[in-house]
């Protein structure tokens, strides 16, 4: 990486706009697998983006190659700082919940606080007390006290407390019921995010996340094979359901997938096939993330 | 496709405050504090609790012998052996000579420091398994993901566990230790006035206690600089195990020096196997132990005899001579190595 992408990237950065996150022909291989396989991606500031797929994608690694904490090769700047040699200054401007109940468990509520207000010089003490306060947690109890609901509020209250320009989530509702889950995205979206801030979020509860992303990136062994912005998502891909006797035109126009259901019915996912020629072959309608998710890791575990 | 998308694209940018000042080195230290406490502030306190309370019953005990022997009890000190009639102390030390006044305040200087190192001993275990579990334990847990999306540099964070071995665990044993020393001799101060005696001349007059003091707490950084080459291998096994950091760290100087003795591989620099055990392995593994030190430290001839003869070897000119010793320094070059080794895996190690 030279000196002059470097400017450019910190201006971008500075400003709010430009890239994020840039990733070009990441590798990371594991003792018999490669995790990063030449993954070449961009991620823009002031976008929620989803990372997809299915387990041992390579979607933790991706992540903790942009955290700085694992060794790769290939080209990656973060905020316009290689995450290998300037992590110290880079996690003033990032942060990240890496997985649920990482909190120590020995921790008291007020000394997390105490903690992170001494030494992140981006977190307002006074912003996390606000949102702690909606909540059961008193400041004298230890994380081991806690359910793990718990845990992740006063994780995310310190999280959210810090005006990071990029904030990576990492399974971060994963173990939790569906209050808890529902009760995180709506405080991430209505306390925490805006058009200066970046959120990168994996997970499996795809169907949860879905409406909150305004980008989503599907990862397979190692390579981002789908990467798209979700309003121009539901003009790329169509579902249509073909009657049996269209079966065969519609198989010609290539779909990614199919399956049958009773009364002689195909459902059939398109990707880029004008939605004038589709309409010809049955009902259409706009494909949920799950099934594009389902229908673009076909094959994986097989 | 989605409601909220065009919602969030206008969100007024949340009022947020001025970055502030941090304390980082403070507050780490903070932390091990915080989840040590246990160790560095309640173990050598209560060992020092157990000791007075043993004192207590001992004397109690001893009491109640003396009432029943009731004359021409006999009290051991130190070697010398007193006849007590009626156990009177107040006749005993107007018949005493000055020497032997400086016998018994050298004496009991003695028994001061031995009140005093009961914290210390608890101090060189705590230390230990605070080493082996400081840099484990996290990613044990998985919780060095939360610190690690802190803003913390590795090095600060690795520096704050050796300051927090190396001083603020000793400055808290000794402070449990010098109070425990003055509660010995307040016990002490009252059993002496039971008996008739006055416990400022018999005590605190031929007693130094703030001597004894100054003397464990200027301790404290030969304490840290010779405890380096342990806190580093254990820190260092501490970074590296994948588990059971303890077996580890015992197992590979104790199996080196097993293999060194064995095929005798001392003799190729002609020097005794005694020489790896005591230097290498000892070293690596006893030097958080309080006082490990005195073996390399250089005495003046001893003067007088019995307990005067003792504390005269227990001067800062003695303990200081450590610091000149190439035992010393070596120790806390191997140490500071360990140390960056710990620091480069803390920053890379993968935690799965």
């Amino acid at each position: 990486m030279n000196v002059a992408t470097h400017a450019v990237h910190e201006t971008a950065a500075a400003t709010g706009t430009g890239t994020v996150v840039n990733a070009r022909n990441l590798r990371k291989a594991y003792k018999n697998k490669l995790a990063l396989d030449n993954t070449t991606f961009d991620i823009p500031a002031g976008r929620i983006v989803g990372l997809i797929g299915p387990n041992g994608a390579g979607k933790t690694t991706a992540l903790k190659a942009m955290l700085g904490l694992i060794p790769f090769e290939g080209d990656l700047t973060v905020l316009g700082r290689d995450p290998r040699t300037e992590r110290d200054e880079l996690m003033r401007d990032v942060c990240f919940i890496a997985d649920v109940a990482v909190l120590p468990r020995w921790i008291r509520v007020r000394e997390a606080i105490e903690f992170v207000a001494g030494v992140h010089p981006r977190f307002d003490r006074a912003r996390c007390e606000r949102f702690l306060a909606n909540t059961q947690l008193k400041p004298q109890m230890r994380v081991r006290e806690l359910s793990k609901g718990m845990i992740v509020q006063l994780h995310l209250a310190l999280v959210m407390a810090i005006d990071a320009k990029l904030l990576v989530l990492d399974e971060p509702t994963l173990g939790l019921d569906i209050l808890y889950r529902k009760q995180f995205y709506q405080r991430l979206l209505e306390d925490y995010f805006d058009e200066e801030k970046t959120i990168v979020i994996t997970t499996h509860q795809v169907e949860e996340i879905e409406h909150i992303l305004t980008d989503v990136m599907f990862i397979r062994d190692g390579k981002i094979v789908l990467h798209n912005d979700m309003d121009t998502l539901g003009d790329r891909f169509t579902e249509v359901l073909v009657d049996n006797d269209k079966a065969d035109e519609a198989r010609a126009l290539k779909p990614l997938d199919e399956r049958s259901l009773p009364f002689g019915k195909t459902v059939m996912l398109f990707d880029g096939v004008p939605s004038d020629r589709l309409a010809a072959l049955g009902e259409t309608r706009t494909p949920g993330l799950a099934d594009l998710f389902v229908a673009t890791m076909k094959g994986t575990y097989a | 496709m989605n409601v909220l998308n065009s919602e969030m694209a206008v969100a007024p940018r949340a009022q947020v405050a001025a970055p502030h000042a941090t304390h980082t080195f403070k507050l780490l230290l903070k932390r091990e504090f915080w989840e040590h406490k246990g160790g560095f502030f309640w173990a050598p306190l209560v060992a020092g609790g157990i000791f007075l309370l043993l004192s207590l019953m001992g004397i109690g005990v001893g009491e109640m012998a003396a009432r029943k022997v009731a004359s021409d009890a006999e009290i051991n000190i130190d070697g010398g052996s007193f006849k007590i009639s009626g156990l009177n102390l107040g006749q005993l030390t107007e018949k005493m000579t000055g020497e032997e006044l400086r016998q018994v305040g050298s004496a009991i200087d003695l028994s001061l420091l031995m009140s005093a190192s009961w914290p210390l001993m608890v101090l060189a275990f705590v230390v230990f398994f605070y080493c082996l579990g400081s840099l484990y334990d996290d990613r044990k847990d998985r919780s060095v993901l939360f610190w690690k999306s802190l803003p913390l540099s590795d090095s600060a964070t690795v520096l704050s566990k050796v300051a927090s071995a190396a001083v603020l665990a000793p400055v808290l044993a000794i402070t449990a230790g010098v109070l425990t020393m003055f509660g010995f001799l307040l016990i002490s101060s009252g059993i002496v006035l039971l008996h008739g005696g006055n416990p400022l001349t018999l005590l605190w007059g031929p007693a130094s206690p703030l001597k004894v003091a100054g003397y464990l707490i200027a301790s404290i950084p030969v304490y840290a600089l010779w405890a380096m080459p342990t806190i580093g291998w254990l820190m260092l096994c501490s970074s590296w195990a994948k588990s059971k950091p303890f077996l580890w760290a015992i197992m590979i100087p104790v199996f080196a020096g097993i293999f060194v003795t064995w095929f005798d591989l001392m003799q190729l620099f002609n020097m005794e196997t005694v020489w790896f055990w005591k230097n290498i392995v000892a070293r690596g593994l006893l030097s958080v132990a309080p006082g490990s030190w005195f073996d390399v430290a250089t005495f003046a001839p001893l003067q007088g005899d019995g307990p005067a003869a003792v504390t005269s070897a227990l001067t800062l000119r003695t303990m200081y001579s450590v610091l000149l010793t190439p035992q010393l320094w070596i120790g806390v070059v191997a140490g500071a190595a360990m140390i960056a080794g710990s620091i480069r895996l803390r920053r890379w190690r993968d935690e799965g």
